[in-house]
């Protein structure tokens, strides 16, 4: 795998051939496998290696960007040039900023890297899911799914003398059971492998493929629902691309006109933490600025946003500079240029103390008429600033009644407030790594919340 | 490149792989952007390298790699074998394919100008006309504007000898303005949403599309959403403009019908398909009006699923999907096709890249126009009292494609024949059989757009693809409207 001393050699290369005022490089790349089965035979399985280094030129108060994933001189020469001859027919952004100075990258490394998760073979990952298969045989079911690990690098250099560079590992698991009319899901992912246990999940999965059987269907409308980790993380993953102060410059955000104010319910504090022990990725931004901790929501009110350098300039000067609490560069800037901005992406919640945290099987226990949600599926925004989203219900729904699972229900259509969701959540649990399939990965609780909108039932 | 597939094949081969393909792939693509009066993105990519598929033991193996060295590509069609004998011990059966015959071709996309010889500054400068255009108009507070284009070449190659080289331009147009007051945020594009306009081009697309032309009316509609009406709830008679109706088709018709889907082999992801293989030629999907083909030839228009050849070498084809109504037809791979007893591959195997093996992918996926003259203005004239809907804004269906719920950027009432007053928040819903059924009217060939959409997402990892879907307005009845709303 390409090293920081082989990172630096390709930058003095693409630097000896730029005539820019400054000069930035991004390589990202690695070897990423994954081993993909259904109908409990693997059906596809594919390895790769690629690495792409990406030039940014700047030249006054102009940028542009040129990639490639040619790593010969020649091809890296026309990388600086097209970058270069794009920034020349530019008319100047007042916004732009210098490249960010070799002091911004100062922050701790992070250790994501595990030698057993990049040394898995096509043969170890065929193992695993031999035992899933196992188990979906011994249950008379037909499982689908990935296994897959991956070796990755991101480096950042620049000619102000910024040098930064993360290596990690990341593996993940991901398993749905298949019954005659009904089936379960579980996923799981790690920077380390070893996390990650193929036998639980398939277990789970096919339990709750079993469980389910037979569905039944209720009436569409506000049902009391206990959200699994997973089916949390795919919901609130359309919140955070609003804390980015140049979506509320931008009036896209549903935060525009509500930061400092009591959105949520006095149970929702949230943070952006890469440091966090169950959270991954690099800790500096796409200009090699590092990431700092975040407190974003506070019992329920909208503390702090998060920067990008220009975004922050540009913050301070605006007319919402009184509005939006501490302004500053954060090192969540995505590479320049873009319309976008920034975001927090290792976005933890803080579920309160132990004592007040309630599993799963509690959450049930304590709901007299209510519905269990597994996993959500196609989700998208209705409505931006009231932020309402639609969806299904996918691979585990199930109807409680006097705090039991009473048996498996249709899937439903939701059309749900994020905003209503997030102020009525009564309970929660100690909050996990989880992974969905409609947003990033975060460390996220289970929840019980009052009043989900279910609109529609499908037929299955 | 012959070398190189020479050195690929011959390493599988004496391994052990009974089949092998390889795809060499060298893209570039350039995006500009402009946002509020700057430029918000200029960039250009390259990207090269080669994927190898083979079947060893029975099972698939995929390896791929940027460097075109031999040392490399030969390590590398040894690790694709190596990975289809790990994939041979989970497997049910062996792995068949339905024959196919060698080809040996060349083909490029017909395109009048090469998008890439236009300079970067004149894109920038059309943008910024589109960009002050919309700014103009007072209360708009986000315009978006965005030019893409993509040269895709492809060498193909297979251990039965074919020997197919392919060219691609693929070019993309559109904006967007924005309007935040109040408690609002609303949004139009032109000339369809989530980035515009694609098709299998040069930059005569761009020159077609009218782009300034239009600019100012879209900032109007923007801002004039904040006084209109809001959507109402209940059952109406519904008109959706070709570009909803292409999303629609995609959606409704174009996933379910994809053979890997509905064999359980993207049960994990995607999801699965209500159209089980005992509803194919039984199924009544439609009115007797809906007629709909999977045609990835040259002859149905420069889509984004118009090729020659798919990546598994099989040639481009003309599928009937809804016959009248009838449900007749999958989209089908060699090996699924021999799944379900077919004798061929209907020939949609797409990969969105060389990293990346192919997948069933829709192609054109096209509605058929109806056969007497109907514009639209003489269908809102034939409506008494209904409900147009232009331009997507969300859509979500789920994952067997039987439950869907779109909302629009702008409705408007129709009532006696006329376009009424403005509806802001529209959205409808609905079972995609009783959907397609309720369709009483489609407009004729001259209202029929091929419209492209870009991003398309299948397959673990996720795969981006175009995919094309011509459409002509659409009339279907006792809709279900306003749901997304409902309760909120």
């Amino acid at each position: 795998m390409l090293t920081h001393e082989q990172a630096e050699e390709i930058f003095l290369r693409l630097s000896r051939f730029s005539n820019a005022d400054g000069l930035e490089m991004l390589i990202a790349g690695g070897h990423h496998a994954l081993t993909r089965f259904a109908n409990n035979t693997i059906h596809q399985n594919i390895d790769e290696e690629n690495y792409l280094v990406s030039v940014r030129a700047v030249t006054g108060r102009k940028t542009a960007r040129a990639t490639t994933n040619k790593l010969d001189d020649e091809s890296l020469r026309r990388a600086v040039e097209s970058a270069e001859a794009m920034t020349e027919v530019q008319v100047d952004d007042p916004d732009l900023l210098p490249l960010a100075p070799a002091s911004m990258t100062d922050g701790p490394p992070t250790n994501r890297y595990f030698e057993h998760t990049a040394a898995l073979s096509p043969e170890d990952r065929a193992r695993a899911v031999e035992g899933i298969v196992g188990i979906a045989k011994r249950n008379g079911l037909t499982t689908a799914g990935i296994f897959s690990s991956a070796r990755s690098v991101e480096a950042i250099m620049n000619s102000r003398g910024l040098s930064t560079f993360h290596a990690q590992t990341s593996s993940e698991i991901s398993i749905t059971m298949l019954a005659g009319d009904s089936s379960g899901w579980q996923k799981a992912n790690s920077p380390d492998a070893r996390n990650l246990d193929a036998v639980a999940l398939a277990e789970t999965a096919a339990r709750k493929a079993r469980d389910s059987a037979s569905p039944r269907e209720v009436p569409p409308g506000k049902y009391t629902v206990i959200l699994e980790p997973a089916a949390v993380l795919d919901l609130v993953g359309y919140l955070f691309f609003d804390f980015g102060g140049l979506a509320i410059l931008d009036q896209r955000s549903f935060l525009t006109n509500r930061v400092g104010t009591k959105l949520f319910g006095e149970n929702i504090t949230v943070d952006d933490n890469v440091y966090h022990p169950l959270q991954s990725g690099a800790p500096f931004d796409g200009e090699g600025v590092h990431r700092r901790p975040i407190r974003l929501i506070e019992n329920g009110v909208v503390r702090n946003l998060v920067y990008a350098r220009a975004t922050a300039e540009k913050m301070k000067s605006s007319e919402q500079a009184s509005k939006v609490g501490r302004i500053g560069p954060t090192g969540h800037g995505f590479p320049l240029p873009n319309e976008i901005g920034e975001a927090p992406m290792n976005i933890v919640f803080d579920a309160g103390p132990e004592t007040s945290r309630r599993s799963v099987e509690q959450m049930v226990a304590s709901t007299d008429r209510g519905i269990l949600v597994t996993r959500c599926w196609y989700i998208r925004e209705v409505d931006p600033y009231e932020k309402i989203l639609t969806g299904m219900t996918r691979d585990g729904t199930f109807y409680i009644e006097d705090g039991k699972l009473r048996h498996g229900l249709r899937n439903f259509r939701f059309n749900q407030s994020l905003i209503h969701m997030l102020s009525n959540v009564t309970e929660m649990g100690t909050p996990v790594r989880a992974s969905g399939e409609e947003s990033f990965n975060m460390v996220v609780p289970a929840m019980k919340v009052r009043n989900f909108n279910f609109t529609e039932v499908t037929k299955f | 490149m012959k070398d190189i597939a020479f050195w690929i094949l011959n390493t599988a081969q004496s391994r052990g792989a009974s089949y092998c393909d390889l795809r060499v792939v060298d893209e570039r693509a350039r995006t500009v952007a402009t946002k509020n009066g700057k430029v918000g993105h200029a960039s250009n990519s390259e990207s090269l390298g080669v994927g190898i598929r083979v079947i060893a033991a029975g099972a698939w193996g995929f390896a791929a790699t940027q460097d075109l060295s031999r040392a490399s590509v030969e390590a590398t069609a040894a690790r694709a074998v190596d990975v289809a004998r790990a994939s041979a011990r989970v497997k049910q059966h062996e792995l068949q394919l339905v024959p196919e015959r060698a080809y040996v071709d060349e083909w490029t996309t017909p395109c009048q100008v090469d998008p890439f010889t236009t300079s970067i500054a004149d894109n920038l400068e059309l943008l910024l006309k589109v960009d002050s255009e919309l700014r103009a108009v007072e209360g708009v507070t986000l315009a978006e504007a965005l030019l893409s284009f993509r040269r895709y070449e492809q060498w193909f190659y297979s251990s039965i000898g074919s020997d197919i080289h392919q060219t691609k331009f693929i070019t993309g147009a559109g904006y967007s303005a924005c309007a935040f007051a109040g408690a609002e945020i609303h949004k139009r594009s032109y000339p369809n949403s989530f980035g515009g306009q694609y098709q299998n081009k040069g930059y005569e697309l761009v020159e077609e599309l009218k782009l300034v032309e239009n600019a100012r009316r879209i900032a109007e509609e923007t801002v004039a959403l904040h006084k209109a009406d809001q959507c109402p709830e209940g059952t109406f008679d519904i008109i959706l403009d070709s570009s909803q109706l292409g999303l629609q088709i995609h959606e409704s018709i174009g996933h379910p019908i994809e053979l890997d889907r509905v064999l359980g082999m993207e049960a994990n992801f995607a999801g699965t398909s209500f159209l089980t293989t005992d509803k194919l030629r039984h199924l009544r999907y439609g009115s007797g009006l809906v007629h709909v083909v999977a045609d990835a030839t040259l002859e149905h228009g420069p889509g984004l699923g118009t090729f020659k050849y798919d990546d598994e070498g099989v040639p481009a084809q003309c599928t009937p999907i809804i016959t009248q109504g009838l449900f007749t037809g999958y989209l089908s791979s060699r090996e699924t096709a021999s799944a379900i007893g077919e004798d061929h591959s209907n020939g949609t195997m797409r990969a969105e890249g060389w990293n990346r093996i192919p997948l069933i992918r829709m192609t054109n996926i096209s509605i058929l126009p109806g056969a007497k003259p109907l514009t639209l203005e003489e269908l809102i004239a034939s409506t008494d009292h209904g409900i147009f809907f232009q331009t997507n804004r969300s859509w979500s269906i789920d994952d067997k494609r039987y439950n869907f719920q779109f909302g629009t950027e702008i409705g408007w009432e129709i009532k006696g024949g006329k376009l009424g007053r403005m509806l802001k928040n529209p959205s409808y819903s609905g079972i995609t059989t009783e959907f397609w059924n309720s369709m009483d009217a489609i407009c004729s060939r001259d209202q029929w757009t091929l419209w492209g959409t870009p991003n398309c997402g299948k397959g673990q990892p996720m795969q981006t693809m175009g995919t094309g879907h011509g459409a002509s307005p659409a009339r279907f009845r006792k809709v279900k409207v306003g749901s997304a709303y409902k309760g909120t």
